[in-house]
């Protein structure tokens, strides 16, 4: 563990810059699709499915075949193992065979010369469809019984009695869209034939192992036969957690047929209208509440569109029911999630994955309940918020690292929370048109995979004989900053400086078996992968150096003076130059598994989560009550990252989720027509937010504190939590709303993305009510 | 056909070349050039950002656009600067290194594309003079929120170089153009209006290229061939702008960026609108021309241009006739240009300094979008009586056009909010609009009736833009 090493604890945390950001900025980075072709690569594009649900009743590829530039084009029934990409169940084809069950589908693959070759051809298959009723919206999949699987409850008390005897009740219910993921890297996969059957495969993705798992069963050899590979991702977000691998296996599929490489690179609309999107929800709620606006019951709905297959919306939606308490205690409460299939494209991973949509719902409860009785939503959140005798989750689990109450506070008064509401409500009082609002919103979020197997990671560290170091882990580097944050975890157990330890392309060759980068879990579960991989080395050469030269182990320390050891002082690569003559070996593999966690998925009961992460944030807006544009004004956020590992990049990943956040709650809207098609397929009509879209004023700070639970350098993880902190926007949006409608002091019916169409919408109903 | 362009100040020469293979394509794929991204592909994210020079007289022009809808023969004759270019010595340029130290990248995909926008500013390439959060408003970056790029941005200071030795050597290479034909496909770059008509007497159906914003989509995305292609860009004598007194015109091939702070001088509100047409790249290659001459239903600049009494000067072997604004878009996709004939200029006569303008754009994001309405209203008010109206709208109807029941409800009323109330009840009798993807029948009609309400607060005094806002943060 960690904890046995106080001095490299207590040494200060440079904020290193991105180890690639010298290579960002010259465009020397290195991505997937940068590597050099080979002459005689081939270029992959997948025909499309124009129908919604239907059976293939006759599918004509001889004007495909014909095409410019065609090479070879193949359909399901030339996979020679099995024709899936579904990453949990097997319920995803890579081609169809025989039924369309979303617009868009891959039907059949391409492979020509050029992208726009392939991509021109596979425009020309003729496909005669028998359509079948098409289940595309909730309700109508509500209506039909459409699921993925059983609707899950999660409950304590006796929510409807407690509804009963409460002193106020409330109802509502809103809806909240998907989110694009919009990395700035579209899918791309280049698959090289090797010997014997062999392929190795270079891809975005979050998730090697899986990919090369699935490509394997796909081309029918084992895995041992396939390597895939990662140096970065030009943005993941969990859109290449799963997405990957039909990107891949197309590759993997064509190279192993031809002989020759093949590269799928997805055009930004066919990998929008390819590949999964965040859940889009529905809730409804009712709640009961005291005078002093403490909520007593709670009756929870959440029901969401999970798409055509399973992919990993279960998770997701548990998720969801996880954080639908975020910081507050529900004492009887009932939380009931519907996961609809339906034919559109399968909703997938994507940043928070399900914690947003659950804080959401009951964020938006609070805001109601603030409302109903004519309080300051904060005073409502802070009567709320776990606490002393109240501490125990819906699941059952004891939250006892809650420092969301002192966190509040700071917050509350670093903002200047209090004193700016009052002029929010002093500015909408004279002013005709433009309303402003302000919201301060907490976020709780479980860190830790609720799938508890995937809670492991491995590293391998090599010191080399001249000094210099090269450690490779499980994870994937997608712009978070994960492998400077590791390479500091290894360079601060030798004492060297960071430029010493190479950091490695992602590998599954080199690391096996390995779990997705996601869940926000990267550098816990590397981190600590990788320092135990590091401390087996130091302890090999601790234990060299005290032999040689007549020492006590504890008399050799490795410090940024050098490695001492007894009277002797020597450089590290001194050390590593004597260890090898010695006959020490120099590489070690590293093992991490979470400790602690486990739980009952049956009764959804247990402890899912090994610790929380903590923040809140204050945002002021102003909308026009005319047009419903509006601007985000001011964002003050306290964030707990623990005892960051990296201050630099956790800041970064901060503002970058909060942005994230504000898209996905204002501009960013999903649209889909009746037949479940995508029509805002690229950035010209899906519009993620640009440069002016951060506020003016924006301020970050850091908690000062530590995690409670052992982890690497007593850090938390960061890549979620953050993104939930733009659900201060919205609330504010809602208070901005409801003061356009002066004296109705009702709950504005506003729905996520708030965008001005939706803002306008809910200020001439609530007006109208 | 031969394409002659400097990189680096090395002459690159094309023979055998696609007139419609894309820039992006050439860098990444031929040249190796791969730290200029693919992001979208049309235009909307700005990770292929490059820089490209033209000579004017002895200086050059930068201009700062994406690569990824140039099509090749537009470099002709001009200077082209990478991200590769800025480190060519091994030592990173002050834009570099301002991003690599201060947390501005985090996956790095989108930061080529930054950088060459702020190199942009940084050598005074066109329309950089802004605000750094409108010189980056093309530049999408999923990871960042954008934080450190802005303080990066800020810093960087602008000084342009001395360049009279390149402007001759682009002088030098430009020869007779870069008109050729490659597998049957033709690409005609004539060199002046004269040229240019009697070209298009000969090929009336040959497709008219400007800034190719539009265009360049219909071969990355509709995978279209265009067959025989006029590039307008080298047209010297369209490119003029006339600021006078009476009234302000631009040639065809004014870019949005060139014609900027005229149409600000013209009426602020056109400034602001012109600001918010796509990003620092679609303005530095989109023409005001080519937007009318493509007749977008919504058509940012139109709606503004046809209130403000417009009109629009066509030409062809036969001659020139000039037309109002209003009248050239006849349907949806079918305007008033007769064969032979192409947009010329646009002239927009300079508004009475008391006339009531107001110009709104209604957007889901506030940059680089496109309106779901675009309406102005310009009214002459004498004697608190209004004595001429003239209302537009895009995204309102299958064409930009004015709303003929809502004007006659305003001339000769009193300038009142009863008036202007009347105004906009008309307006619902003028349009019925479609719900498409950027919004709603029902929201389109709401918010351009309100925007009469709008103006009438601004004319009491009252801030009617959050964009004027600022927090009330300690």
């Amino acid at each position: 563990m960690a904890e046995r090493d106080p001095a490299w604890q207590a040494r200060a945390r440079p904020e290193n810059p991105h180890d690639s950001a010298h290579l960002h900025v010259t465009g020397q980075a290195r991505y997937a699709d940068d590597a050099p072709e080979p002459v005689d690569m081939l270029h992959l594009a997948f025909g499309q499915a124009g129908e919604t649900c239907a059976r293939i009743a006759a599918m004509d590829l001889s004007a495909v075949r014909a095409a410019e530039g065609v090479v070879a084009v193949y359909t399901a029934a030339d996979i020679p193992g099995d024709n899936n990409v579904g990453p949990v169940r097997h319920d995803e084809g890579l081609l169809a065979d025989g039924e369309v069950t979303f617009p868009g589908q891959p039907l059949f693959l391409v492979a020509a010369t050029s992208q726009r070759a392939a991509r021109k051809a596979a425009r020309l298959g003729k496909v005669v469809y028998e359509t079948q009723p098409a289940v595309v919206t909730i309700a109508e999949a509500r209506a039909a019984g459409s699921r993925i699987e059983a609707t899950q409850r999660m409950a304590r008390g006796d929510a409807g009695a407690a509804l009963e005897a409460a002193p106020h009740r409330i109802a509502g219910r809103f809806a909240m869209g998907g989110q694009d993921h919009f990395y700035l890297e579209g899918h791309v996969s280049v698959a090289t034939p090797g010997e014997d059957g062999q392929v190795h495969v270079l891809c975005s993705t979050q998730h090697p192992s899986e990919v090369q798992h699935l490509v394997a069963h796909l081309l029918g050899v084992s895995c041992a036969d396939v390597t895939v590979e990662v140096r970065r991702m030009g943005g993941g977000f969990g859109g290449k957690e799963t997405q990957a691998t039909s990107f891949a296996a197309a590759a993997a599929l064509v190279a192993s047929k031809t002989g020759r490489a093949a590269k799928f690179r997805a055009d930004r609309d066919d990998d929008m209208v390819l590949t999964g999107k965040r859940h889009e929800f529905e809730v409804a709620y009712e709640a009961g509440f005291d005078d002093a606006g403490q909520i007593l019951a709670l009756s929870l709905h959440l029901a969401s569109r999970c798409g055509a297959s399973e992919d990993l919306s279960p998770a997701i939606n548990d998720r969801a029911m996880f954080h639908a308490d975020n910081c507050y205690f529900l004492p009887d409460v009932e939380i009931v999630s519907e996961r609809l299939k339906t034919n559109t494209v399968s909703a997938t991973a994507f940043r928070g994955f399900g914690g947003p949509q659950g804080m959401l719902a009951i964020e938006r409860i609070i805001d109601h309940v603030a409302l109903a009785l004519g309080m300051d939503p904060l005073d409502v959140r802070s009567a709320n918020l776990y606490g002393p005798g109240r501490a125990v989750t819906p699941y059952g689990m004891t939250v006892a690292d809650n420092i969301a109450p002192q966190l509040i506070a700071q917050l509350r008064r670093d903002a200047d929370y209090d004193a700016r509401a009052r002029a929010v409500d002093a500015f909408n009082a004279a002013s005709p048109i433009i309303k402003k609002g302000i919201a301060l919103t907490p976020v709780k979020f479980g860190i830790s995979f609720t799938t508890t197997h995937l809670n492991q990671a491995g590293a391998l560290v090599h010191v080399y004989a001249d000094g210099s170091i090269q450690v490779n882990h499980g994870g994937t580097e997608m712009g978070q900053g994960l492998y400077v944050k590791v390479a500091q975890v290894v360079a601060d157990v030798f004492a060297v400086p960071l430029a010493k330890v190479r950091i490695t392309s992602t590998r599954t060759d080199k690391v096996p078996n390995t779990s997705a980068t996601a869940a926000s879990s990267g550098s816990d579960l590397n981190g600590m992968a990788a320092y135990n991989a590091a401390m087996t080395i130091r302890d090999r050469l601790t234990a060299f150096l005290a032999r040689i030269h007549g020492c006590a182990a504890h008399e050799v320390v490795f410090s940024s003076e050098g490695v001492l050891a007894g009277e002797e002082r020597l450089t590290f690569a001194q050390v590593a130059r004597k260890a090898h003559m010695g006959r020490i070996s120099l590489s070690s593999t590293g093992f991490y598994a979470t400790p602690g966690i486990e739980y009952d998925r049956a009764a959804h009961r247990g402890r899912p989560f090994y610790y929380f992460a903590y923040g809140a944030a204050v945002s002021e807006v102003a909308i026009d009550s005319l047009t419903g544009e509006h601007k985000v004004l001011a964002v003050d956020i306290l964030h707990d990252v623990g005892r960051s590992l990296n201050a630099a990049v956790d800041k970064g990943q901060i503002e970058g989720g909060f942005l994230q956040g504000q898209g996905w709650l204002t501009t960013e809207d999903l649209v889909f027509d009746g037949k479940g098609r995508l029509l805002t397929h690229s950035p010209a009509t899906y519009k993620i937010p640009t440069a002016s879209d951060r506020a003016k004023h924006f301020t970050v700070s850091l908690w000062d504190g530590e995690n409670v639970e052992p982890t690497i350098n007593r850090s938390k993880a960061v890549g979620e939590p953050p993104f939930m902190l733009a659900i201060s926007v919205f609330s504010a949006l809602n208070r901005a709303v409801a003061a356009a409608a002066p004296g109705k002091r009702a709950m504005p019916q506003l729905d996520a993305p708030a965008t001005p169409e939706r803002v306008l919408a809910a200020i001439r109903e609530l007006a109208a009510r | 056909m031969t394409v002659r362009f400097l990189l680096d100040g090395e002459v690159v020469e094309l023979g055998e070349v696609d007139p419609t293979a894309t820039l992006l394509d050439h860098l990444r794929y031929r040249l190796r050039r791969t730290g200029t991204k693919e992001g979208c592909a049309e235009g909307d994210c700005g990770a292929c950002t490059v820089l490209v020079g033209e000579a004017q007289n002895d200086t050059v022009q930068w201009r700062a656009v994406n690569a990824c809808i140039q099509f090749l023969p537009m470099l002709h004759g001009k200077a082209l600067k990478t991200v590769e270019s800025l480190s060519r010595s091994g030592t990173l340029d002050p834009v570099q290194a301002c991003m690599a130290a201060n947390g501005s990248s985090q996956c790095g995909f989108c930061t080529p594309g930054f950088v060459m926008a702020l190199h942009g500013k940084a050598i005074g390439a066109l329309g950089c003079e802004l605000p750094v959060a409108d010189v980056l408003a093309g530049n999408l970056c999923r990871c960042t929120g954008y934080g450190p790029i802005i303080e990066a941005g800020e810093t960087i200071a602008t000084a342009a170089a001395d360049e009279r030795e390149l402007a001759a050597r682009l002088h030098a290479i430009a020869g007779e153009g870069a008109g050729g034909e490659w597998r049957g496909r033709k690409w005609f770059a004539p060199r002046s209006s004269e040229a240019l008509t009697r070209l298009l007497a000969d090929h009336p159906e040959a497709r008219l290229v400007a800034g190719a914003t539009d265009v360049g989509l219909w071969v990355t995305k509709g995978l279209r061939d265009l067959g025989e292609v006029i590039f307008l860009g080298d047209v010297a004598d369209l490119g003029q702008i006339a600021e006078t007194s009476e009234a302000l015109t631009l040639g065809a091939t004014v870019r949005y960026a060139e014609a900027h702070a005229a149409m600000a001088r013209l009426h602020p509100d056109l400034g602001e609108l012109v600001r918010r047409i796509g990003g620092l790249q679609v303005r530095s290659a989109g023409t005001v021309g080519g937007n009318i001459a493509n007749g977008s239903p919504i058509g940012d600049g139109p709606p503004a241009l046809i209130a403000l009494g417009a009109e629009v000067t066509l030409r062809s072997l036969a001659g020139r006739r000039t037309i109002p604004l209003e009248a050239y878009f006849l349907d949806y996709g079918k305007q008033d240009r007769r064969a032979g004939e192409f947009v010329e200029s646009v002239r927009i006569a300079r508004p009475d300094p008391h006339a009531v303008i107001h110009i709104a754009k209604l957007s889901r994001r506030f940059d680089s979008d496109i309106s779901a309405v675009c309406g102005a209203i310009h009214l002459t008010v004498a004697g608190g009586r209004i004595t001429a109206a003239r209302v537009a709208f895009g995204g309102m109807a299958a064409t930009p056009r004015r709303a003929g029941a809502c004007e006659a409800a305003l001339v000769g009323q009193p300038f009142t909010v009863a008036t202007l109330d009347a105004a906009a009840e008309a307006l619902r009798g003028d349009f019925t609009p479609l719900s498409d993807v950027r919004g709603s029948a029902a929201y389109r009609l709401d918010a351009a009736a309100n925007l009469f309400r709008r103006l009438w607060l601004r004319e009491q005094g009252t801030c009617i833009s959050v964009l004027d806002l600022e927090a009330g943060h300690g």
